[in-house]
């Protein structure tokens, strides 16, 4: 690390140059050390984790591996009611959602008034985001699941994931709106135009770079959720598909399948790891790596598209 | 500002803004409907056990034909596979924290960070097959050669490296939004860059970086697949952590991939549990950002 990099950062982080000490002493040099090796612990994990689940999952990883049912004998179990349902209630999820999160960031940061209500919306949000998945489960059991009577059905899924990451979806879209100058709210109300027009027409295009890469961490995170579904009773052993969305007659399309019970990858490889013996391992490596690829590639998009904005627009 | 615009025009804007007023409060509305779900669950519970002997008997046999309703040996499993967590975590965390605020370039922090985000957006369930396949037989191989296969420290060591990059990244927030003039007046005085990280920084930002920490040990408190897979699932009134035990969120995992029927005292059982952890997190959280408050009105 030279005295070099050091000034760009201070310069970086608009700071005048002769403010940063220099790496001169060898305390800071050890805590440099020191440093990094916390930081390498971090990343060793991360590498240490997707190389053991390929290691023992890729062998396992082919194509009838994702076109098979679940089944005792672990070489012919595969994926396929997993990832079918995994995807069923991530749309679900995302259809309540995406819509519900970013209405609720757009009230709270641009119409809601300075008052008590808001002081408790803000608190109430940011308190919602710590809740353990697995009380969003025990509500989703007690509400969705008896009180509604909504089953054990991807419907009840995809609505308890959905609130679950709902406060993800509104910090991230009320960060990306709060990042809009203010200059630009004012120059379209000194055209004329109303408020929801200003919102409409400027707010959201210009900040939905942010917002998106919010949506994406926020379905990342609710793709890889286990607990909360085992609580509302997502059975673990699901050898059938739910019922297909169209039909060939009238009126060609059916929601029966948001009614039918499921299983998802993760459930699916917490079955796999928690049976006794090591016959199941290959199989929850395997889905392990699909689970871990996906997220991972989910997260590298939202990484992407966040840098991408930070450099294309300049206020 | 509705003022010289048509009607109708007007009658839109109103129904918008009632729309995302509606939006706005969805979020009271979920945290209420938890609220009285759990209360509403446990009161029934609450009906067949006393309170008093919930919060001070030392069994937990809901399911035994002899049931005793003692949530010590559920609370002991969480706070001890908590407390491994935050050992490896909060030293951890707050390290790279003072490194990427204090040391790291711009350009080390820009590719470090979301290397510590992917870790942070790891499914669960995963980091819980690492603790048991991974973790557990390295510390059997190497210093714990009479450790059992499910135990609470694999699963307190996984826990702590998971939330990690949550300690870190908001201790971080913290110490970069202390003002530069404080370190330059640090380094003024000749003093290095560990003499300012500790003896400025840290302490400036301290209210700001104890709010990290209790945000982090909620998180702990709350996590629930590594221990269902890695911890084993009997409850265990022992603050042994080479020991098996059962969190209160495995004991909930545990009653829900059986076929408890609805209204049963088992049932209600996981209620009065998950009671007990969202007071516990509630209580931490309202904390933690209490205190970020506190620091943000001081330096922003």
């Amino acid at each position: 690390m030279s005295g070099g990099a050091l000034s760009a950062e201070a310069a970086a982080r608009g700071m005048p140059r002769a403010s940063v000490g220099r790496l001169r002493s060898n305390a800071d040099l050890i805590f440099a050390a020191i440093g990094l090796v916390a930081l390498m612990i971090g990343v060793l994990t991360l590498t240490a984790l997707i190389v053991d689940l390929a290691v023992r999952g890729l062998p396992r990883l082919d194509l009838q591996f994702l076109t098979s049912f679940p089944s005792r004998r672990p070489a012919q179990a595969g994926i396929l009611s997993a990832w079918v349902g995994t995807a069923l209630v991530m749309l679900v999820t995302a259809v309540v959602t995406i819509p519900l999160g970013i209405a609720a960031a757009i009230y709270l940061e641009e119409y809601a008034p300075k008052n008590r209500l808001t002081a408790v919306i803000e608190v109430n949000v940011s308190n919602l985001a710590g809740v353990p998945s697995i009380i969003y489960g025990l509500l989703a059991l007690g509400l969705f699941v008896y009180l509604l009577g909504l089953g054990r059905s991807i419907l009840t899924a995809g609505l308890t994931l959905a609130l679950l990451v709902l406060p993800i979806i509104i910090v991230a879209t009320r960060e990306a709106l709060r990042a809009v100058p203010p200059t630009v709210r004012e120059a379209a109300y000194a055209l004329g135009a109303t408020r929801w027009r200003v919102i409409a027409d400027h707010l959201l295009p210009y900040s939905s770079g942010g917002i998106a890469t919010g949506v994406i961490i926020a379905l990342s995170r609710a793709i890889g959720e286990t607990a909360p579904l085992i609580t509302i009773g997502a059975l673990t052993f699901i050898a059938f598909l739910p019922a297909p969305p169209v039909r060939p007659e009238f009126p060609f399309v059916s929601f029966q399948w948001l009614f039918d019970p499921f299983t998802v990858l993760p459930i699916q490889m917490f079955n796999w790891v928690s049976r006794p013996g090591t016959d199941f391992l290959p199989n929850a490596a395997a889905a392990g790596l699909v689970l871990i690829l996906m997220t991972i590639a989910m997260n590298l998009t939202a990484i992407y598209i966040r840098i991408r904005v930070r450099r294309k627009v300049k206020w | 500002m509705l003022e010289g615009i048509p009607a109708r025009q007007r009658a839109k804007e109103r129904a918008i803004e009632g729309l995302l007023f509606l939006a706005g409060v969805s979020s009271i509305l979920v945290t209420t409907a938890i609220a009285a779900i759990l209360i509403y669950e446990s009161s029934a519970f609450f009906r067949e056990v006393s309170v008093v002997e919930f919060l001070t008997d030392t069994m937990w046999t809901p399911l035994f034909a002899e049931p005793r309703y003692g949530i010590l040996p559920l609370l002991a499993g969480t706070v001890l596979s908590a407390s491994v967590g935050l050992l490896v975590a909060i030293p951890l965390g707050l390290t790279i924290a003072i490194y990427l605020s204090e040391f790291a370039s711009e350009r080390m922090r820009e590719t470090v960070k979301p290397v510590l985000e992917l870790l942070a957006g790891i499914p669960t369930v995963v980091f819980g097959y690492f603790a048991l396949f991974l973790v557990t037989p390295l510390l059997q191989r190497t210093v714990l050669p009479d450790l059992p296969g499910f135990n609470v420290l694999s699963a307190g060591i996984v826990i702590g490296i998971m939330i990690v990059p949550y300690v870190s990244s908001l201790a971080e927030d913290a110490m970069r939004a202390v003002p530069m003039s404080l370190r330059e007046g640090s380094f003024a005085m000749g003093a290095n860059r560990v003499e300012t990280a500790l003896k400025v920084v840290v302490p400036a930002a301290f209210s700001g970086i104890a709010a990290a920490c209790i945000l982090a040990a909620s998180r702990a408190v709350g996590e629930t697949m590594v221990v269902a897979i890695a911890a084993g699932q009997q409850p265990n009134l022992t603050l042994d952590p080479t020991q098996p035990a059962a969190t209160i969120t495995a004991y909930i995992v545990q009653v829900s991939l059986g076929d408890l029927p609805h209204a049963s005292i088992g049932y209600q059982s996981i209620f009065a549990a998950g009671l007990t952890l969202f007071v516990l997190t509630l209580l931490f959280n309202l904390a933690g950002h209490a205190l970020r408050r506190r620091f943000r009105e001081i330096y922003e």
